[in-house]
């Protein structure tokens, strides 16, 4: 296509430069006494006759439309060019990351992030650019070259000639120069791979720098590889420039020999000015695809290195093959059988053996505890069973599978691994616990536009040879988990979640969590029925009683907040900020109505003073502005100055905005938590006459803003817990959250909520990494992740460093239980848990040195004493 | 009760008494005013202890378990009582079980609040080291006497 266009336009170009020509020698400087004349161009006879501006006028116009044509090809060559590029840029990036998922695991340790995400990312972006033009540049430009050459040599040949007499020069002398640029610009991109990998390590490293004072060390290195970059850069400029003055040096001649030898026949007579002219303006055209040959040259002389030192850096040995990653199994069908190794050996990179001549059998229904000291290799034997590294001889085969060939759609859904590798993805918690069940497109994106939508790109993907599944379609394999759908799979996960012993932290952060009332309209009810009860129960007892203080629409709340009270309702967007109450007009408006306004201006006074008092002496950093002050270290000096120029008996000195800052102040204000004693009651009745008066008069505009407190209502921007509390938990009274949290846990029994209140906690979001869960959360999660999918064998090792000992056996316990018909192997960091288990391996030195029942291995000295290892 | 009054009562208490105003203000207004209930504990012995207490209103007892596992009750405070700065000030975990005996409540001066305010306003260290030196005293006089019988 790009071929075709390019050879198409050549003709049109040829006349393009032809027309000049014609227009000048023909039409303006033509001999009058010809006219009118029959239109006749290039041979060609129009059949009418023209007189001498007519046919000017024709002339110009056949150029314009020459112009268009022109430009038009232009246009449609570079938008196939781009289009070819950005494919192409597409497909290499698509096969990079599918190479760095097929990385066997060791390549990681020589080849850091900050390596191979530049190389993905912006390396290979001029690559793509490239590509575009590797297609159609040679011939467009060459063959645009051509055209203008042959169009200069039909003019006059010795003018033509003398005009690219230096051009084979530049042919020989630029790629030369070329090669030591693109050479210094290899080393270019090295250095700033190094460079990228040091930022790397201190961001990660940034805490031994603070521990030991090495920032300096630190900066100096840094300096020094900057230094080393900026040596090379600037080469890579002077040899770019010098290019540069050559190239134009040698662009420049071609006038000089026009104006010179032209201007000679010109003034002999042998050849008209408009053809002189024309060469002019041709040879001006020349200039800039010649500059694209060259820089086309020089281009693909930069990307072949380019290409080179990415792909080299994407083909590790022991790749994994990329059918072991793609092929589906027939079926789906439970293991059964043995998983046997057959001599494995695993040496490290100095060919010591880590694992040394493995024998060892067991059923598939068996639970397996591997023990051993540390540096015995029984996590590199779990890392082995679970093929995350191959032996480096022997065989390992799971129920007639030898795994060094199996695909990984038996290795990773028939068995799984919890290391100390385990990763939480920035997602919610139910992706994450669901990650191990999503192996392939399983059905449509049920909203059926967006759908659709994914289906109109699918060519486009094709195309660059991308993936066609739609990420945002169903994949969760609802039968892997033992679930027909998304309420028996809530059950699965609920019950794995018991197993981890996540449900706890998970129904707190449900508690946290909001929901759509529409969507879950169910468990909105629900939590307006744990309203009632709630209130209920605390308004029967004595002793709950204080423990929160309801919204009542016609009470003030001294838990609340001056601003929660006047507005009394949730707002939804960012309209009522209660740090900019006193900026709000309608705010404003309303306390005026009820009179207010004066008040609230005294009141800020007061707390304005009360806070400098306080806070005045403080240096500006210190920690109590932001635990305690209304004011920040920053406003503070504004507010003494207001204060030390208007007394409290001339308020109306005051300047505007000075008012609004002010009487913003006491909306922050909580009577039971601050104690200023400014809130009085009457001051309360008046906040609750305003009150009134904000909702009922409340413009259609604001009204979407905020929601009203109704106890017949769920608050839908207001998390699960505060729906239940509808009040605020009491300040001043001794372990109030604990005490409100037990009364609420009762209420979330009775009624059943506890299922949906933990299943809006996995639509928590972890955060980056997982870094809003602690790390025995994350730990957690990932084997509650391994769990669900109900693997046939199951092996953990070293992935719960970060959970207490007796919760681990309490996981222990449940999960032999769990798994009692299928594989369980656990690497146990302390022997006296191996009670539980059918069979142990003991390990010593990389060497099995027995195995069998508990009570065979605790004979004699016991196993602690059987995998001493004094040397360790 | 206002955070005047609250001045006013910090002011009784020996350790703060020669603290200036505005410091106890301060103070006052960054510590946590909380009710116990008759019945509840201020705090429980062994656990870490993160707070000191002055109680504004009403009594607790200060209740021993021995080693047998009884429990004894040592001690009365009241209004104006300072309890449970030991914990704090020696990280050691809490001496005693200090039990609400009425409804009572009592100004929580957090570990990190109370550290932060010696170290601003060292003529409390030294207020502190008074207090402590005295009831040291005090202590050494018992046990002369306790080993005088």
């Amino acid at each position: 296509m790009l071929t075709l266009m390019a050879v198409l336009s050549f003709p049109v170009l040829y006349i393009f430069y032809e027309l000049p020509k014609q227009i000048i020698n023909g039409a303006i400087q033509g001999d009058p006494e010809t006219f009118p004349q029959k239109a006749e161009l290039f041979g060609l006879n129009f059949g009418f006759s023209v007189d001498h501006i007519q046919w000017l006028i024709i002339l110009c116009l056949l150029f314009l439309v020459l112009v268009v044509i022109n430009q038009a090809f232009k246009y449609i060559i570079n938008v196939y060019k781009g289009l070819t590029g950005e494919r192409m840029l597409r497909r290499l990036r698509y096969d990079l990351y599918s190479r760095v998922l097929r990385f066997p695991k060791g390549t990681f340790k020589n080849m850091s992030q900050g390596e191979i995400i530049p190389m993905i990312t912006a390396e290979v972006e001029p690559l793509g650019g490239f590509i575009g033009d590797a297609f159609a540049q040679p011939i467009f430009q060459g063959g645009q070259l051509l055209v203008i050459l042959g169009f200069l040599f039909a003019q006059n040949p010795f003018m033509a000639a003398a005009a690219v007499a230096l051009y084979p020069i530049q042919l020989y002398l630029i790629p030369k120069l070329q090669m030591k640029v693109n050479l210094l610009g290899k080393e270019r991109v090295r250095r700033v791979r190094t460079l990228s990998d040091r930022i790397g390590e201190t961001v990660q490293g940034v805490e031994e720098v603070h521990v030991h004072d090495t920032s300096r060390r630190e900066r100096a290195e840094f300096s020094y590889q900057l230094g080393g970059i900026f040596q090379v850069r600037y080469k890579i400029y002077r040899q770019k420039f010098f290019i540069k003055f050559v190239n134009n040096f040698i662009q420049q001649l071609g006038p000089f020999f026009f104006y010179s030898i032209g201007g000679y026949l010109v003034i002999k007579g042998s050849l008209e000015v408009g053809t002189l002219m024309a060469a002019i303006a041709a040879h001006k055209d020349l200039a800039s695809p010649w500059k694209e040959l060259l820089g086309y040259y020089q281009k693909q002389a930069d990307s072949k290195i380019k290409y080179d030192q990415v792909i080299s850096q994407f083909e590790p040995v022991d790749m994994i093959d990329e059918a072991a990653q793609t092929e589906e199994p027939k079926d789906n069908n439970s293991l059964s059988g043995e998983l046997a190794l057959t001599n494995v050996v695993l040496n490290d990179d100095q060919e010591t053996a880590i694992v040394d001549g493995a024998n060892i059998k067991f059923s598939l229904n068996e639970s397996v505890a591997l023990v051993g000291s540390p540096g015995s290799g029984r996590e590199d034997l779990a890392m082995l069973l679970a093929r995350l590294i191959q032996p480096s001889s022997g065989s390992i085969n799971l129920a007639g599978n030898d795994i060094a060939d199996a695909p990984e759609s038996l290795t990773g859904r028939r068995m799984s691994f919890v290391g100390s590798g385990g990763y939480v993805f920035s997602s919610s918690l139910a992706d994450n616990l669901y990650y191990g069940l999503r192996h392939k497109q399983i059905g449509e994106n049920p909203d059926s536009e967006k759908a659709k939508e994914f289906q109109s790109t699918i060519a486009i993907s094709e195309a660059s040879g991308n993936s066609i599944d739609d990420p945002n379609a169903l994949w969760t394999d609802y039968l892997a988990a033992g679930a027909s759908n998304d309420d028996s799979l809530v059950e699965q996960a609920l019950r794995v979640l018991e197993i981890a012993d996540l449900t706890d932290d998970v129904y707190q952060l449900g508690l946290r969590g909001t929901i759509n009332p529409e969507s879950k309209k169910q468990t909105a009810d629900l939590v307006l029925e744990a309203r009632t009860k709630f209130l209920e129960k605390i308004s029967n007892e004595k002793e709950l009683a204080s423990l929160v203080e309801s919204f009542d629409i016609n009470a003030y709340n001294t838990n609340a907040t001056v601003g929660e009270n006047l507005i009394f309702g949730n707002p939804t967007s960012d309209e009522f900020d209660m740090n900019h109450l006193g900026n709000h007009q309608y705010v404003m408006k309303v306390l005026d109505k009820a009179g207010l306004k004066e008040k609230m201006l005294h009141t800020g006074y007061q707390v304005a003073a009360t806070m400098v008092e306080l806070f005045a002496d403080l240096p500006p950093d210190h920690e109590f502005f932001q635990q305690f002050s209304f004011i920040s270290s920053e406003e503070l000096p504004d507010f003494q100055s207001i204060l030390g120029r208007v007394s409290k008996e001339h308020l109306d000195q005051l300047k505007e905005d000075e008012a609004a800052k002010l009487v913003g102040l006491p909306f922050l204000l909580v009577p039971a938590r601050h104690r200023l004693g400014i809130v009085t009651e009457d001051f309360q009745r008046e906040i609750l006459a305003a009150r009134k008066i904000f909702s009922d008069e409340l413009p259609d505009s604001l009204k979407t803003d905020i929601e009203f407190y109704d106890s017949s209502r769920y608050i839908t921007g207001a998390t699960l817990q505060d729906n239940i509390l509808f009040g605020k938990i009491a300040y001043g009274e001794a372990e109030a959250s604990e005490r409100v949290g037990k009364v609420l846990a009762e209420v979330i029994a009775d009624l059943g909520l506890r299922k949906a209140i933990v299943s809006v906690g996995l639509d928590f979001n972890v955060g980056i990494s997982g870094s809003r869960l602690t790390l025995a959360q994350r730990q957690k999660l990932i084997l509650a992740r391994s769990i669900i999918k109900k693997p046939d064998v199951l092996i953990v090792s070293d992935g719960l460093s970060a959970i207490e000992t007796n919760v681990v056996e309490d996981i222990m316990k449940k999960l032999v239980s769990e798994m009692n018909d299928r594989c369980l192997i656990w690497v146990l960091p302390s022997v006296s848990q191996a009670a539980l288990f059918n069979k142990i391996i003991a390990m010593k030195k990389g060497k099995i040195i027995k195995s069998g029942s508990y009570e065979e291995l605790n004979s004699g000295g016991g196993i602690a004493k059987l995998i001493e290892d004094k040397n360790t | 009760m206002s955070l005047n009054d609250e001045v006013e009562l910090l002011r009784q208490v020996p350790i703060f008494a020669n603290i200036e105003p505005a410091k106890l203000k301060l103070l006052a207004f960054t510590s946590e005013r909380l009710k116990f209930r008759k019945g509840h504990d201020l705090c429980v012995q062994g656990d870490p202890g993160d707070a000191a207490f002055i109680i504004i209103e009403g009594e607790a007892d200060i209740i021993i378990q021995m080693e047998n596992g009884e429990s004894k009750t040592v001690n009365k405070i009241g209004k104006h009582q300072i309890v449970g700065e030991i914990a704090i000030l020696c990280d050691v975990p809490r001496t005693a079980t200090v039990r609400a005996s009425s409804d009572v409540i009592v100004l929580r001066i957090s570990k990190d609040l109370f550290f932060r305010l010696v170290g601003e306003f060292p003529q409390m260290a030294v207020q502190i080291l008074r207090e402590l030196a005295a009831r040291l005293e005090n202590t050494t006089a018992q046990l002369a006497k306790a080993l005088g019988n």
